[in-house]
């Protein structure tokens, strides 16, 4: 049984499986199964198969297709996004999967176009990704050449073009309506919602976006089907995941697994433990804007509810790892000047609140921290929090702050009563 | 990002930029092929303007006034608008650059496995500040958000190539290359 889908492609060797090797690995089956289905039950099979989006908010993906409206008065013109800005600090999965098996990731797309109606997809990669801007633009050719895109596809009335749009840079045009603006040319500030994407997203037509691995996680839903998929997890949530672990650890890396792997099981036996000399303190289980967990979460399974219930997300499931032996004060003052930059300023506690927050963490650090500073960074993880500004990136900031604050607050009142950081 | 060059240093390096007519005003046969492939991936070409930035950007190194505006005129879409997207970017650069660009990835993994010791050593080593370019044009630093090699951290992206699982000495052997690549290359 096939137990790595994602990555069955995927070879030490840093190169690009080509058109070749994909179909002899039974490569664009999915595709050609899909294409002879209904669209509404490929949209049914992935709402069934319980497929949440890998972008990072963990959204039931066949439930996303079907929001797109459909059927006599609908708009003729219908977009396929693929988010390929992967940005968020710790987070290097995407970059894999489209590097080694770019027609994976094609392949999902066609499908997707299929069902939802879609002719024209983009895939809006980060500007830093030429590799794997470059190896796409291959396999769309690859692809094309052989009828697997382009016009009238297996012979049928279908055709859909699929573009690499490369970005330049900035966190905020992963944010699904603020890349749907850069894609129109414009400044990439998010869009209000409602209405969501799915009924005025490009140029207002109907517009599904999802995430590289998302796509990735298609083409063997459909061919293998849903008893198959839902049993790839070993928990709650179905199908596998790329999880990643970067940090102090033995054997930082990538691995496909099954959702709901212990994390204990990712962080030790994949990436071999804690280096010589050093203990685990505390972990990101997601990215740059999830909230810190700590050693006692360990034997918690990666699951989107699991990790929502012990107080934190599970994000793009590429775990940072914070050892006893670097600052916690610092390595949130890192973050939060990672979003401090990134803001794109349309709001004010976003764009006024995150460059406070940095000064505040910067003099904290620096050992001229005040006591009353610890609630001034409370009360700012409020103003920033969910609800109070235009886009979720604010609130990601704040999610590794308030952990921080509460997981580790005596390093905070030690920097503050020392005068000093007490890891220099 | 504000600009941290002298005065002088952009005036030698518009000039320099300029040797050859092709790195300022219209647009050159290349430039304008790479802009339509592209536009033709959009309903208009209002779409295409970020990407035109970014094909003129990779013939001329950075955007000048004159640069934008042959862009807008190209595609007749206001300066204005064009100017928005551009200094909205961060790839994007509205004053020159080096002929090497260093982006050294600051973000959270790179921080924890030591880009902050990194950066002091590009900084002592070629002398300049993020943001700054060293006095005989080669090198650009600047830092980066997370460049999604975080498992290898640190890591830098030099031009369009990674660098990954970095010390100082491997900073050193990459200047010292980039260094002697370019004293090979021009004989001024
Ligand atoms: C500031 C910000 C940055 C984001 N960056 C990304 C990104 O780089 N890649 C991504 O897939 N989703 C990113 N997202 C999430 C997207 O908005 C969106 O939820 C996702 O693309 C949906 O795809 P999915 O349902 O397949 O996960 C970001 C969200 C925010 C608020
Ligand atoms: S929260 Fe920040 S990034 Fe989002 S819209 Fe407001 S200012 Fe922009
Ligand atoms: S944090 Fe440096 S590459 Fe991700």
């Amino acid at each position: 049984m096939l137990t790595n889908p994602l990555t069955k492609n995927v070879t030490d060797q840093n190169v690009a499986a080509d058109l070749g090797r994909y179909l002899e690995n039974g490569g664009y089956r999915g595709w050609r199964k899909a294409h002879t289905m209904a669209p509404d039950k490929i949209i049914e099979q992935v709402k069934d198969g319980g497929l949440r989006g890998r972008g990072g908010a963990g959204f039931n993906t066949g439930l996303k297709w079907s929001f797109v409206p459909r059927g006599e008065g609908s708009p003729e013109q219908k977009f396929i996004v693929c988010n390929a800005d992967e940005m968020e600090p710790g987070t290097f999965k995407d970059r894999l999967l489209m590097e080694r098996d770019p027609h994976l990731l094609l392949e999902g797309m066609a499908i997707a176009a299929y069902a939802i109606g879609a002719s024209i997809g983009y895939i809006f990669i980060r500007g830093e990704y030429h590799l794997a801007a470059e190896r796409l633009e291959n396999a769309i050719a690859e692809a094309r050449e052989q009828g697997f895109l382009g016009s009238n596809i297996f012979d049928s009335k279908f055709s859909l073009e699929i573009f690499v749009h490369r970005s330049a840079g900035n966190y905020i045009c992963g944010e699904e309506t603020a890349l749907l603006n850069a894609l129109e040319g414009r400044r990439a500030i998010p869009r209000a919602k409602p209405p969501f994407p799915q009924v005025s997203g490009l140029w207002g037509k109907p517009t599904v976006v999802n995430n590289v691995e998302t796509f990735c996680n298609i083409p063997h839903l459909i061919e293998l089907g849903v008893d198959w998929y839902r049993g790839l997890g070993r928990g709650e949530d179905a199908g596998s995941k790329v999880f990643g672990v970067s940090g102090k650890v033995n054997n930082p890396g990538t691995w496909e697994l099954p959702m709901g792997t212990p994390i204990r099981e990712i962080i030790e036996k994949h990436a071999g433990g804690m280096q010589d000399g050093l203990e685990l303190r505390g972990f990101l289980p997601g990215g740059g804007s999830t909230d810190f967990l700590g050693p006692e979460h360990l034997d918690l399974p990666m699951d989107y509810d699991v990790i929502g219930k012990a107080g934190s997300r599970m994000g793009t499931g590429t775990i940072i790892v914070l050892d006893n032996q670097t600052c916690p004060v610092g390595l949130v003052l890192n973050l939060s000047q990672f979003f401090a930059r990134e803001s794109c300023g349309w709001c004010t506690p976003c764009r006024d609140g995150l460059p406070w927050v940095v000064k505040i963490l910067q003099r904290i650090e620096d050992g001229e921290g005040l006591p009353e500073d610890l609630d001034l960074l409370r009360e700012q993880c409020q103003r920033i929090g969910p609800g109070k500004t235009f886009c979720a990136l604010a609130p990601g900031a704040a999610e590794p702050l308030q952990s921080a604050l509460k997981l580790f607050e005596q390093d905070f009142i030690d920097h503050i009563e020392n005068h000093c950081c007490p890891y220099e | 990002m504000s600009s941290l060059l002298e005065p002088e240093l952009i005036e030698v390096m518009e000039h320099s930029n300029r040797d050859s007519d092709k790195f300022s005003g219209p647009l050159t046969a290349e430039e304008k092929e790479e802009i339509d492939r592209e536009a033709s991936h959009y309903e208009n070409k209002s779409s295409v303007g970020l990407e035109a930035l970014r094909i003129v950007q990779k013939h001329r190194r950075w955007i000048s006034d004159d640069t934008i505006q042959a862009i807008s005129n190209y595609l007749d879409i206001p300066v204005a608008e064009l100017e928005s997207v551009a200094t909205y970017f961060q790839l994007i650069f509205r004053q020159p650059v080096g002929k090497e660009v260093i982006y050294l990835c600051k973000s959270a993994s790179c921080w924890v496995m030591g880009c902050d010791r990194l950066q002091k050593h590009i900084t002592e080593t070629l002398a300049i500040e993020p943001g700054q370019t060293s006095a005989d044009g080669i090198f650009t630093l600047l830092e980066t958000p997370c460049l999604g090699d975080c498992d290898k951290a640190p890591v830098l992206m030099l031009g369009e190539e990674m660098h990954r699982n970095l010390d100082e000495s491997a900073i050193d052997d990459l200047i010292d290359k980039k260094k002697k690549y370019h004293a090979d290359k021009s004989p001024d």
